[in-house]
């Protein structure tokens, strides 16, 4: 093993280093001046996503427990680039007076939860998963908590860590089995080895609860609505499109990789839950109120549709699910662009609070018009083409059922996407939020935003991309 | 190979273990008591994970790096949600659970 083995896992030691200066600028920079580590944590941010572009050797570290190639990249990337615009939105509220002596903690958590979820998506073995999703979920439950002045935000953090906890246990439990049946927490051993038995059966299923907590499929969302309302509001929507799209990466990879030989026991299991998981998440959604709330339940039923792609088990149905999380990152984060914009301009997050907000801000009603409409997946804008791919690669493999209870349920999500553009449209409102004016860098987040929702769907040099480094079973 | 507990004993053991914990997690009202339940279940895990490896494959030591690893991150997790549930103490003036439910449904 030579020193350019390391190169291999560049996106992570670049992350790695990048939290050290992090933590060592923020040592040498006097109580009165840490803003000045907001331009830098952004800028150095900036360079690790352009560097995560650089072409990708493939191949493997630590005796197989790494694995990098073009789709892990990928993923990769695409999850930079969320991060990227969160920081961005993420400014003006760090520069907030009651966060002024712990802004670098939140560069500092975010980017080590950033390195979990890299690491976990490289895994090469149950250890280098079940390592990096505790990586990627401890420093998130201090994100939860980060408002300490909020009794809310501390009520999140517990509930997230301790739910967190049972479930990782579970998931323990799962890879215990799956090592004492196979002998080995490799994931080229065990594909090898694992057959429908019953103990290995019961392994998958306890293994599959744990990372299905993590997406917050149903019916193990229940931490989910609650810890998105307490976080802040940009730890909320970090953990609602960085945290689950990560988690879902590696949930296609080992079920594509890993337990392919028991396909015909997940398929049904993948059937029921999604078709639970839009239902449930669309029906509690109507009736929320707050927008963080409402916003939880709709990416839980967004969860249910990447299922979808999933359970078509085809090459189609992993580029869909990569293709979806990267237009979702983009309408959902357009979406917490606004919430977070003018909640930290007026304290105001209900719904009833946004009514006649054309009238004022008619900028900001726009973005979040169309972050919602791309959503919902109304054609013109990018978010169709995602639900169109997830809907394919279920049709392909023959399940045109489920393909139907998803478009009834899409058409449910449109009612309660439409309330809100009710809301700021049409309904009047005798005492609206007053103009303001939004923050630079949140605009510039807002403009990467609404660009991402107009044109991603038309470049189809990304689809085929994708649709080229992607596997199917 | 050993002669003395067979394998089944351990698993049996670390099982009832585990679902004790399963059991405390879901009844229990204060939070420490909830964590040292999750605790419970991380170790009835480890128990297996060196049966497992002791009994079964006895030529590699797979198990014994994992359990060291759970040992490690249970311990952090432990140190993260006390320092969440001290930071809870401090704006309920409790860790009861049911007192903790500003938010729900």
């Amino acid at each position: 093993m030579n020193l350019d083995n390391f190169l291999l896992m560049r996106h992570e030691l670049v992350l790695t280093i990048i939290t050290l200066i992090v933590l060592i600028a923020d040592l040498s920079i006097k109580e009165d001046k840490k803003q000045r580590i907001i331009p830098i944590a952004i800028f150095l941010f900036g360079v690790n996503a352009i560097i995560g572009f650089f072409p990708v050797v493939t191949g493997n570290l630590f005796g197989n427990m790494y694995k990098i190639s073009d789709l892990q990249c990928t993923m990769k990337n695409v999850l930079n680039i969320g991060v990227f615009i969160i920081l961005l939105q993420s400014v003006e509220w760090l520069k907030s007076t009651d966060n002024k002596l712990k802004i670098s903690e939140f560069y500092l958590l975010i980017f080590s939860t950033l390195i979990g979820m890299q690491f976990m998506i490289s895994a090469g073995s149950f250890l280098m998963l079940y390592l990096g999703l505790e990586l990627a979920t401890i420093p998130m439950a201090a994100l939860a908590a980060y408002d300490k002045s909020r009794s809310t935000s501390a009520e999140a953090g517990v509930k997230l860590i301790l739910s967190a906890a049972m479930s990782s246990a579970v998931l323990l439990l799962g890879i215990t089995f799956i090592y004492g049946t196979t002998g080995s927490t490799y994931f080229d051993v065990v594909s090898l080895k694992f057959s429908n038995n019953p103990l290995q059966t019961l392994a998958f299923i306890l293994f599959f609860s744990g990372m299905a907590f993590k997406i917050s499929l149903v019916p193990f969302h229940l931490w989910t609505a609650d810890v998105y309302e307490g976080s802040p509001v940009n730890v909320t929507s970090y953990l609602s499109v960085i945290s689950k799209g990560a988690s879902a990466f590696i949930l296609i990879i080992v079920l594509f990789s890993v337990f392919n030989s028991i396909s015909m026991i997940w398929k049904p299991l993948m059937y029921i839950i999604s078709v639970l998981t839009m239902t449930i998440g669309n029906l509690f959604a109507i009736r929320q109120q707050n927008m963080k709330r409402f916003l939880a339940f709709s990416s839980i039923a967004q969860a249910g549709f990447i299922l979808l792609g999933i359970i078509g088990a085809n090459g189609v149905g992993m580029t869909s699910v990569i293709y979806f999380i990267f237009i979702y990152i983009f309408s959902n984060l357009g979406a917490f662009g606004v919430v977070s914009v003018i909640y930290y301009k007026t304290k105001k997050e209900n719904m009833d609070d946004y009514d006649g907000l054309y009238l004022t801000n008619p900028k900001l009603s726009l973005v979040m018009m169309l972050a919602l409409f791309s959503l919902a997946g109304i054609p013109p804008v990018a978010g169709f083409f995602g639900k169109f791919f997830l809907f394919t690669a279920a049709a392909t493999s023959g399940y045109y059922w489920l393909v139907f209870i998803a478009v009834l349920n899409a058409t449910i999500s449109l009612y309660y996407y439409l309330l809100v553009v009710k809301a700021m449209f049409i309904n009047k409102s005798d005492n609206p939020i007053a103009y303001f004016k939004t923050d630079a860098p949140a605009k510039a987040a807002l403009i990467m935003c609404v660009v991402g929702i107009f044109f991603i769907g038309f470049l189809s040099v990304i689809y085929s991309y994708m649709a080229s480094i992607s596997y199917g079973i | 190979m050993n002669t003395g507990i067979p394998l089944e004993y351990f698993l049996v053991m670390a099982t009832l273990m585990f679902f004790a914990g399963v059991y405390g997690f879901i009844t229990r009202k204060n939070l420490i008591t909830i964590l040292m339940s999750v605790e419970l279940m991380l170790n009835a895990v480890n128990i297996m994970l060196l049966a497992f490896n002791r009994y079964l494959y006895p030529n590699q030591l797979e198990g014994h790096f994992f359990a060291l690893f759970v040992i490690a991150v249970a311990a952090s997790e432990a140190a993260v949600a006390i320092a969440i549930i001290i930071n809870i103490y401090r704006s309920f003036h409790s860790i009861d659970v049911e007192k903790t439910d500003e938010m729900k449904y």
